[in-house]
């Protein structure tokens, strides 16, 4: 059983904050494959299209036909631990601040032995299942874990390295007007944050739900308006150096396209608040976060933005808010580039349309706030950077990847024709 | 479909000889271009020739970058007509033998001079380990960076519990190696080592400790491979090529290596040599861990598979023992001269064979055998290599 993991005390500010280091962050291009996969939690092993057969490490033909057809396909993640080791001695430092490192190799009852992480309570020749996650490098490693979950489990040190679990960390939810801000202010106080802010701005406006997000444990509200340069860098100033988790809730949804809109105002305020406020943030809290992403037990870990999945392919009805989102996802990406190295996961979390006055008229399924709070709550504890929250997002998603183009003219077409 | 079968042909007409050895050292800043040349000179001196005289070289060595082979014929000088460069690791030795053999034999060359050599500077174990290959860069290197001393855990663990092996029988192979290091004065490690002191020694990544691994160092090793008229005009003294053997990813569907190549092809070695094991007086394995040691006795027949633990209780491995192995102390006791240590067993099988090896010298050996093994590429060693050696007692060409 792992020992469960202490509350920090309060910092020494005499201390210095240790500079994150990093596993190994190399990795060939067609092993960015299995990161991708990792990204999403799925445990994937190229196949062969030809002859069938499953190879790992990533390669560019397959060693039992030579068939160039290799694809990431999802398996059995059953395996038995056959050997196993604890490193003492490291070339990296990362690893080195870590010792000991207990690895192994790990038969998959697929047909194929990999090397993995070893959780502690993972027996000596034992069954395990396997998970994928990207590390504090970003890059797609596996671990295995216990058949069963165990007491406990998630503080495993090396887990913890994988993982952006809330337990003992300090949360930001930039929103808490919408109630999907409070949604989440509940299920990360649920999920053992030590702190959750809370931002609002214009807080002598009264508004639904005030009284039970107060009232939800270690909720703290914090004046904080995404629109407004000089309230996000005074938030930041004030509570920036111990926020490790930062869930984006602000967002600005309107129907309409272009031609409906007789100016730009509207979708100004679309992207003042998806886009630039969103920049905001990033300016305002990325440099406290990307410094203290190795800072002990809660070092900062996560950056959430709740993107609607139509930030990956236009949908007319909505079409400006889509082209904001689109804006934000793009900016979602430098700042992954910007954070690559710190150890902060940058997730992404695609939904479908909320079950919001905004998206009413819209048949179902929609997403509920409390079902996208307890998917972003899973999406840390398991260390997740790329997730769809409910079937449209799933579906939409699956087809972009599938064909991007093909989607863009199915969401674009004329009804009824 | 045709016969594919053909037999091997012997190698007739060529010899191996002018065992070199550079002696290792821990660091140095000389590059591996240093030690490469260093040893060419010697084999060169060593032989009475010009370094014209050289028509065939090859060439081992892990940080020899930019340059390779290529690069090295000009900033030696020399114009050889066959050129190899061989990346094996720990199985150059074997293989660059039997390569330049045939070239010999073919008349492709007549005398070639095999070199293997490698720089040691403070930061070239970790910077060679993170670019060693593509497979231990996506998916070994990122799980604990413990380089070989973590994949040999694994193998080690594996075979420990697989086969009822236990430490002291792997302390017995390094505790022998260490005695007879004491006997060759360039071994790096001379302190006498006991077997309380392997098994009490801190462990580095379980179950290795770190009387287990090798000391990475700088250091170069060389040898002739050439006609045996020629041989014989220069007045050397030669040792014949029985047979060899070569293997790349053996057993890939292994789950994890508990044995390699050598089982593939070791009746073969032993038809081909017309010699049984019992007949062989030295074994020089490549030690780059016990456990790959007690491996290649099973592998090479010496002993059935499984039985490598036994074998080893019942046997004394030092010079003067019933099984003299790695008479020169092996890489644990000298020292890991990147490439070089491919090369060790085979310079020092050659220094036994032509009667030269001084104090590490086996009382009238006639056979020896040498056994190569390398390139961890991800989870197990992929080349391995053999030869079964002989003394050239009467002087005749083999
Ligand atoms: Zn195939």
């Amino acid at each position: 059983m792992t020992d469960p993991i202490r509350k920090p005390g309060r910092k020494n500010p005499q201390i210095r904050t240790v500079q994150p280091t990093l596993p190994p962050a190399f990795r060939s291009r067609k092993a960015l494959g299995f990161t991708v996969a990792a990204a999403e939690g799925r445990f994937c092993l190229q196949r062969c299209d030809d002859c069938g057969k499953l190879t790992y490490p990533a390669r560019e033909a397959c060693p039992a036909c030579l068939s160039m057809n290799l694809h990431w396909q999802d398996v059995d993640p059953a395996g038995q631990l056959i050997a196993e080791t604890t490193i003492r001695t490291s070339t990296n430092s990362y690893f080195r601040e870590r010792m000991p490192w207990r690895s192994g190799t790990v038969m998959l009852d697929a047909g194929v032995s990999v090397l993995a992480h070893i959780h502690g309570d993972v027996a000596p020749q034992g069954r395990v299942r396997m998970i994928a996650r990207t590390d504090k490098s970003g890059k797609g490693v596996m671990m295995a874990l216990p058949e069963e979950d165990v007491e406990n489990m998630a503080d495993d040190k090396q887990l913890r390295e994988l993982t952006c679990d809330p337990k003992h960390r300090r949360v930001l939810i930039t929103d808490g007007r919408t109630e999907v801000g409070q949604a989440l202010a509940k299920a990360m106080s649920g999920a053992g944050a030590g702190i959750v802010f809370v931002g609002l701005a214009e807080q002598w406006r009264g508004f639904a739900g005030q009284a039970a997000l107060e009232a939800i444990a270690n909720v703290e509200i914090v004046p904080l308006d995404v629109t407004n340069t000089t309230s996000v860098q005074e938030c930041a100033g004030e509570i920036g150096g111990k926020v490790d988790i930062l869930i984006n809730t602000a967002q600005h949804t309107r129907p309409g396209g272009i031609m409906g809109r007789r100016d730009v105002v509207t979708s100004r305020d679309e992207m003042e608040v998806n886009y630039f406020g969103l920049m905001r943030l990033m300016q305002g809290f990325g440099p406290g976060m990307r410094a203290r992403g190795a800072d002990g037990v809660n070092s900062a870990c996560a950056w959430v933005n709740l993107l609607s999945v139509y930030a990956l392919s236009n949908k007319p009805d909505f079409g400006s808010t889509s082209a904001s989102q689109a804006a934000a996802l793009s900016l979602a990406q430098c700042f992954r580039a910007e954070m690559a190295g710190s150890g902060v996961k940058v997730v992404n979390a695609y939904h479908g349309p909320l079950e919001d006055e905004w998206h009413q008229p819209l048949p179902p399924p929609k997403v509920s706030p409390n079902r996208l709070a307890r998917e972003v709550r899973g999406a840390l504890q398991q260390g997740l950077e790329d997730i769809a929250i409910g079937e449209v997002a799933l579906d939409v998603r699956m087809r972009w990847k599938e064909d991007a183009g093909v989607l863009e003219k199915e969401l674009t077409q004329i009804e009824g024709m | 479909m045709a016969d594919w079968d053909i037999k091997r042909q012997g190698y007739d007409g060529v010899v191996a000889a002018v065992p070199i050895s550079i002696p290792y050292q821990r660091f140095t800043p000389d590059p591996a271009h240093w030690w490469l040349a260093r040893a060419l000179g010697d084999l060169v001196r060593g032989a009475g020739l010009r370094p014209s005289d050289i028509d065939g070289f090859t060439v081992s060595s892990f940080t020899l970058f930019p340059d390779t082979a290529v690069g090295l014929t000009q900033h030696l000088g020399l114009t050889p007509r066959w050129l190899d460069h061989i990346p094996m690791g720990g199985a150059s030795g074997v293989v660059a033998l039997r390569r330049a053999a045939r070239a010999v034999q073919a008349g492709d060359a007549s005398i070639v001079a095999c070199v293997a050599g490698d720089a040691s500077h403070v930061d070239s174990f970790r910077t060679m380990l993170s670019s060693f290959s593509r497979f231990a860069q996506d998916a070994s290197y990122p799980y604990g960076s413990g380089g070989p001393n973590a994949s040999f855990a694994l193998l080690t663990d594996h075979y420990m519990r697989k086969y009822g092996a236990t430490r002291a029988d792997f302390g017995k192979i390094a505790v022998a190696q260490r005695a007879n290091a004491r006997r060759y004065p360039s071994a790096l490690m001379q302190r006498e080592l006991s077997l309380q002191q392997y098994l009490d020694a801190r462990p580095i990544s379980d179950p290795i400790h770190l009387f287990d691994c090798v000391m990475p160092c700088a250091g170069a090793e060389a040898f002739l491979v050439m006609r045996a008229d020629i041989a014989a005009d220069l007045g050397l003294k030669t040792v014949n090529i029985l047979s060899t053997i070569e293997r790349h990813n053996a057993y890939p569907n292994d789950p994890i290596q508990d044995r390699g190549g050598w089982a593939m092809d070791k009746d073969e070695l032993w038809d081909m040599a017309g010699i049984v094991p019992e007949q062989v007086d030295f074994l020089q394995t490549y030690d780059d861990y016990p456990v790959i040691s007690m491996m290649q006795f099973e592998d090479l027949g010496f002993c059935a598979k499984g039985e490598g633990p036994a074998f080893v209780r019942e046997r004394d491995l030092e010079i003067t023992g019933s099984f003299p192995h790695n008479t020169s102390g092996g890489q644990l006791s000298v020292g890991q001269a990147g490439a070089a240590g491919g090369f060790l067993g085979l310079v020092e099988a050659l220094r036994q064979l032509t009667g030269t090896a001084d104090g590490t010298q086996v009382k009238d050996a006639s056979y020896g055998v040498v056994s190569g093994f390398g390139m961890i590429n991800y989870d197990r060693g992929v080349c391995s290599g053999a030869a079964v050696l002989a003394a050239n007692v009467t002087g005749d060409t083999g």
